[in-house]
């Protein structure tokens, strides 16, 4: 004989009770924190770069990178960039965790920090499962991926705060549909803020800042 | 490799609710925007279960499809449709409905008069 128990618990409700946490933490400490998701080669680290090349005189910044591997470039570029940077390794995990960031941020000078910023690891799927405690979750779409993305990557383009689309510079050189890219992205995420630009030319890049420091002040 | 961390959560969360009794069997409910595979979470929970108090469970799914719902004709249909259209009235207007989560729905003990416990 077995009972039947009901429990009707999401399955990742741990993961979010340490994310809830986080919150509380940054809120007490007064730090704003994105969660940055993007496909590899999207420009995460390079809007990153910018973002802090462009801010850093007026907030500290503390940077977050996940990666499957010990390979800390990222990482590195961000502090050579001037942020306070610590690499996370997955352990080959697909994603960043709450417990993750949780024990990355106890190596951060967290007084010193205003804005941190959160790389993920390069993945269009898992990440957006993974609460972190983040204040707004950003996704980087570039054009060399194509305009069918939002279509493939529902669960992803429906679940962020802002789009950046990135790679601008490359719209003569590439097909790439933008009223069939956001009218999916309308459709996942009605008026979802988005900023088109290019970390290579900088065209672009006025407006998210723009965003970042109205979230800052 | 998700599958891996999705696995340890749905084990934590079947231990917690099982309060120490043996766990025979977990009803798990897997939208399929989830992004988890079936598949993948059976191989991961016979390794993790092992030595637990819910070694040997069986898992049973029921898969929830992703869908969208059509703000024209409130027909609700695949999240696959080409361009996101509305295989009943052609709109493009939609919103994302079902399919998101992932749930521990119920699971199975072995009733405490079979097994008595200390
Ligand atoms: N043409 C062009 N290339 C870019 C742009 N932004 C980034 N890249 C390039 O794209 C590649 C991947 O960038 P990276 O920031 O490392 O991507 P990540 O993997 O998302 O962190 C690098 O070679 C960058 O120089 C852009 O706006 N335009
Ligand atoms: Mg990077
Ligand atoms: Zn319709």
């Amino acid at each position: 004989m077995s009972t039947r128990i009901p429990v009707v618990e999401k399955v990742l409700s741990a993961n979010d009770s340490v994310a809830a946490a986080i919150r509380a933490l940054l809120d007490e400490r007064g730090i704003y924190a994105i969660n940055l998701m993007a496909s590899p080669g999207a420009g995460k680290t390079s809007l990153i770069e910018r973002t802090v090349a462009a801010l850093k005189q007026e907030y500290g910044i503390g940077m977050i990178n996940g990666d499957t591997s010990e390979a800390a470039f990222d990482a590195e570029r961000s502090q050579r960039a001037g942020a306070h940077s610590v690499h996370v390794n997955t352990g080959g995990k697909c994603h960043l965790e709450a417990a993750m960031i949780r024990d990355a941020l106890a190596l951060l000078p967290l007084g010193e920090i205003r804005l941190l910023i959160i790389e993920n690891v390069g993945n269009l799927v898992c990440p957006s499962s993974w609460q972190l405690g983040a204040h707004a979750s950003v996704l980087i779409g570039s054009i060399p991926e194509g305009d069918d993305k939002p279509y493939k990557y529902p669960k992803m383009y429906s679940g962020v705060d802002a789009l950046v689309i990135n790679k601008i510079d490359l719209l003569p050189y590439v097909e790439f549909d933008m009223v069939r890219f956001r009218r999916g992205v309308e459709t996942l995420n009605p008026g979802l803020v988005s900023f088109a630009l290019s970390c290579r030319t900088g065209e672009g890049l006025e407006a998210w800042l723009g965003w970042l420091r109205s979230k800052l002040a | 490799m998700h599958e891996l961390s999705i696995t340890e959560a749905i084990l934590e969360v079947v231990l917690k609710h099982a309060a120490g009794a043996r766990v025979t069997a977990v009803h798990l409910t897997v939208g399929e925007l989830s992004s988890f595979v079936d598949e993948s979470i059976e191989l991961f929970w016979s390794e993790l279960a092992r030595g637990t108090g819910a070694e040997g469970a069986a898992l049973h799914f029921r898969n929830l499809p992703g869908t969208l719902r059509c703000l024209e004709c409130e027909r609700e249909f695949p999240i696959g449709s080409p361009d996101f259209r509305c295989p009943q009235c052609g709109s493009t207007q939609a919103v994302p409905h079902g399919g998101r989560d992932c749930f521990v729905e119920s699971i199975e003990i072995e009733s405490p008069e079979e097994v008595p416990r200390a």
